[in-house]
């Protein structure tokens, strides 16, 4: 029943201060988190934020700008090997490879982005994949092993926290990995928001419509795989600096395949997706592995189809929906924020 | 010369394998404009079911027809059960349930048969066959040439020369036509799941000797048949064939003759004619150009 | 009115949420031609479709007797309708005699097929000299000829026409509904024809409907329509 107020009340609270009252908790538990855990229990949190970086890199791409990726590990494998060279190699602190580790990949992202714009949906699909079957087998060439340590890989030193801080390494890297993910999720909402982020949008929903309304194509959608790559090589970096451990078999097609299954059970374009992803894909498994040694991989391929069947908004697509019908139920007109969509309907065949 | 010849008959058996699986691709990339990015798990699904009916006691080649018939089987299931459903849902979606799939059958094949690289018989003896200047090449890449072009030919023959063939011709180009002659679209794509998977079928037990069984078996052949299939034109299924057998000739040549390559960066060399044929002519060599209307 | 093939009542039919047809009555006697008239957009290629299955309709549509309305498409071309649709709906990609097959396709006794061939080939003799060609690589008019070859190749009882003169040339549509009529007489197949010129059905019908925005606002015996001046100014423009 509608309500003849023009903004309502649940249990006494309008609904911005609703949404403001829900940050704030998440913030204070994002918090404590580490400081009430095991170490590793931390380290499995701070992997979470990790993975949900990586797949708000992903989503940057393919969900709100439509670009088919199905080989973000590459990127991802960019950022670590870059800062595991420069901290095995070159000594480099671990908080000077974190930029360079992005504008590595921000650069190398713009240099696929190039290529990228000849090729639509299904070829893109495919190009990307062969790069995710490929990226091990590069990482393990003999010419490169002076740098990349080969197929054994190269072992990173973890990082001390500073200025003696009474906490473990494992709870400085976790409010380090924090601070980095609060930090890209804000720049990449702002990024959404601006007219650049309504251009790429525009982009996925109707390609030659948005040339015709005067956006450089060609321009946003390199810079988009650029931002994207980017975004995906921090998480990178931040994954290697985490596991200390970087080897090719790590990089490979089932990598992409994870932020793929984040991606779609988190939410295509949305970024609170991405941390239910992450969350995703750092503790399932882990239950799952209990089940049997083979069932992770299997529930990954089961909820990818189960939720392009019966849940394709993912998780925040889910959550929007119970979100809207508490709305209805207790009418509030400041709510009705731009419904980014999930993208468009009609499939293009070739004929 | 000894070592050109090989590494030819060598690249054309593997190119056969590569054919095999890009012609199971363009079959259904003709019938329902999409891509099985699952096609080659599938292929190796099938090889481990023949590995356990050997296993069993099965003569090699009542086995090989017996897992032919079930992936025949099983693909027309899952093309009922799984596509269907979603076939009018976004690109993206369905290019999700392929990797799903892909995903499932990888790990449910680790699960029942484990990790453990296994051999795999080949029907073909084991002495090398003496060709042309005394040159010798293994008898299992002449079986797997010969196989492959058996294959094809039946293939050839069904498309070209029965009703049936021709009706699942027909439902490809033209579904609306199709049903105003009385064609079951439905059914025909079934069918042409079921000959895509009964061809994998085959390309996973003739490469299964070679590389040994394993559920990893399988991914990088596929790449191999995308960029087989993507050369020779993906609406053109001889082309398919063709551009199998070019890619499986030029990966062996530009391995053994190009220094930096060398065995370790073969992948790299399909994705690089991957990138290539689309960038410069996505309609593969022997495609048709077609122009989309805006 | 047991001498209908095709009996519909309150046709309404609709893409997605427009309808389109608003309550049609309409029949087709058996061995009859009945013309189905109107402007661009009046709904006449839609009438085909309903009938056809190929889109969503509410009413009546009986063939035979038989209610076939919600049947599939493939299902009621078995029961012997067949449609030659607007755009001739060839199959571009595969050559002249393996479109008129197609055509017998699902034709139980194989053994009329052969002859039914040569049949097609004398009747459109230029069909006969490109066997082999591509069908997209021919004419227009071939391409309607092939496009009736095909149809006729599946016996059928009925046959649907979407507008057969569109883009030819005055001389080959005179041939091609010479031919048509004869069919209808010889063979006793009965004809609905969907057309926007007028005249040319009008003289080959025995009944009319025009149609306008999806309702009938005329019908009667063909002679009658096309005698009266009036009537056609106003609704057929001429």
């Amino acid at each position: 029943m509608p309500s003849a107020v023009s903004s309502a009340t649940l249990w006494g609270l309008r609904a911005p201060s609703w949404k403001k009252l829900s940050m704030a908790t998440v913030g204070v538990v994002a918090v404590v988190v580490p400081l009430v855990s095991s170490d590793y229990r931390t380290f499995q949190f701070t992997l979470a934020l990790v993975y949900a970086i990586a797949i708000l890199g992903l989503n940057i791409l393919t969900g709100y700008n439509g670009q088919f990726s199905l080989g973000h590990g590459a990127f991802y494998a960019v950022g670590a090997y870059t800062v595991a060279i420069m901290m095995a190699r070159w000594s480099v602190p671990y908080y000077l490879t974190l930029p360079v580790a992005g504008l590595v990949c921000l650069v190398i992202g713009f240099l696929f982005g190039l290529p990228a714009l000849r090729l639509e949906g299904l070829y893109l699909a495919v190009a990307t994949l062969g790069l995710a079957i490929a990226v091990p087998q590069i990482l393990k060439y003999g010419r490169l092993e002076r740098w990349t340590g080969g197929v054994q890989g190269i072992v990173i030193l973890k990082p001390e926290s500073p200025f003696g801080l009474p906490l473990s390494q494992d709870q400085w890297l976790y409010f380090f990995t924090l601070a980095v993910t609060v930090a890209v999720f804000i720049a990449v909402r702002n990024l959404l928001r601006s007219r650049s982020g309504r251009a790429i949008v525009a982009i996925r929903d109707h390609h030659v419509a948005a040339q015709a309304m005067g956006i450089n194509t060609a321009l946003v959608k390199s810079l988009t795989f650029a931002v994207s790559a980017c975004c995906t090589g921090i998480a990178g970096a931040l994954g290697a600096t985490v596991v200390q451990f970087v080897a090719p078999d790590s990089f490979n097609i089932f990598l992409s395949i994870s932020f793929l299954v984040g991606m779609v059970v988190g939410g295509l374009a949305s970024i609170s997706g991405a941390v239910y992803g992450g969350l995703f894909l750092q503790f399932v498994p882990n239950v799952a592995e209990q089940i049997s040694k083979a069932a992770p991989w299997a529930v990954y391929g089961l909820f990818l189809i189960g939720f392009m069947y019966f849940m394709p908004g993912g998780i925040s697509g889910a959550l929007g929906r119970v979100w809207e019908g508490i709305n209805r139920r207790w009418g509030s007109k400041d709510l009705h924020r731009a419904s980014i969509a999930t993208g468009p309907s009609t499939r293009v065949r070739d004929e | 010369m000894d070592l050109l010849i090989q590494q030819l008959v060598a690249g054309l058996a593997t190119g056969g394998i590569y054919a095999s699986l890009a012609l199971s691709l363009v079959m259904i990339y003709q019938a329902t404009g999409l891509i099985n990015f699952a096609q080659g798990e599938m292929a190796m699904f099938s090889t481990y079911i023949a590995w356990t009916l050997v296993n069993a006691g099965m003569p090699y080649w009542p086995a090989f027809f017996l897992t032919v018939g079930c992936s025949f089987v099983g693909g027309i299931l899952i093309e009922r059960l799984v596509i269907r459903p979603v076939e009018n849902a976004p690109m993206l979606s369905i290019v999700i349930v392929f990797i799903g799939l892909l995903v499932v059958f990888n790990s449910v094949a680790g699960w029942i048969w484990t990790h453990t690289i296994k051999p795999f018989p080949s029907p073909f003896p084991d002495q090398p066959l003496e060709l042309i200047a005394g040159t010798a090449v293994p008898m299992h890449a002449v079986g797997v040439v010969v196989v492959t072009l058996a294959v094809m030919a039946l293939l050839y023959f069904f498309f070209r020369f029965t009703p049936l063939g021709l009706a699942m011709r027909a439902a490809a180009q033209n579904p609306v036509s199709s049903r105003l002659v009385g064609i079951r679209v439905g059914r025909m794509l079934a069918l042409g799941w079921g000959l895509a998977a009964s061809v994998g079928a085959v390309a996973g037990m003739m490469v299964a000797p070679i590389v040994f069984l394993d559920p990893g078996m399988m991914s990088g052949i596929l790449l191999y048949g995308f960029a087989g299939a993507l050369l020779g034109g993906i609406g053109n299924p001889g082309g398919a064939v063709l551009g199998g057998f070019m890619v499986g000739v030029m990966e062996n040549l530009v391995g053994t003759y190009v220094p930096f390559v060398g065995n370790e960066l073969k992948l790299t060399v399909a994705l690089v004619i991957i990138v290539l044929v689309v960038l410069v002519r996505p309609a593969g060599l022997f495609g048709k150009v077609s122009v989309t209307r805006v | 009115m047991t001498d209908a093939l095709f009996e519909v009542r309150s046709l309404h039919a609709s893409y997605g949420s427009t309808e389109v047809l608003f309550g049609l009555d309409f029949t087709l006697d058996h061995g009859g031609i009945t013309g189905i008239l109107g402007a661009n957009g009046a709904g006449k290629t839609t009438t085909l479709r309903s009938l056809c299955g190929m889109v969503k309709t509410r009413g009546q549509i009986r063939f035979d007797g038989r209610r076939i309305d919600g049947m599939a498409t493939e299902d009621i071309v078995r029961l012997g309708v067949a449609h030659v649709p607007d755009g001739r709906g060839t199959f571009t990609g595969l050559s002249v005699e393996e479109n008129l097959r197609l055509g017998a396709y699902t034709r139980k006794y194989r053994q009329g097929v052969a002859r039914d061939l040569a049949e097609v080939y004398d009747h459109f003799p230029p069909l006969a000299n490109r066997r082999k060609q591509q069908a997209g690589t021919l004419s227009g008019g071939e391409q309607q000829m092939l496009a009736l070859g095909r149809a006729l190749m599946l016996k059928p009882r009925a046959m649907l026409l979407d507008e057969p003169s569109f883009g030819l040339a005055p001389l080959i549509v005179e041939e091609m509904f010479r031919i048509v009529g004869l069919i209808n007489k010889e063979q006793g197949v009965s004809l609905l024809l969907v057309e926007q010129n007028a005249s040319l059905a009008l003289d080959l019908a025995d009944r009319a409907y025009v149609l306008e925005t999806g309702r009938v606002v005329l019908s009667g015996p063909a002679q009658q329509i096309k005698g009266d001046a009036k009537v056609r100014r106003s609704y057929l423009g001429y």
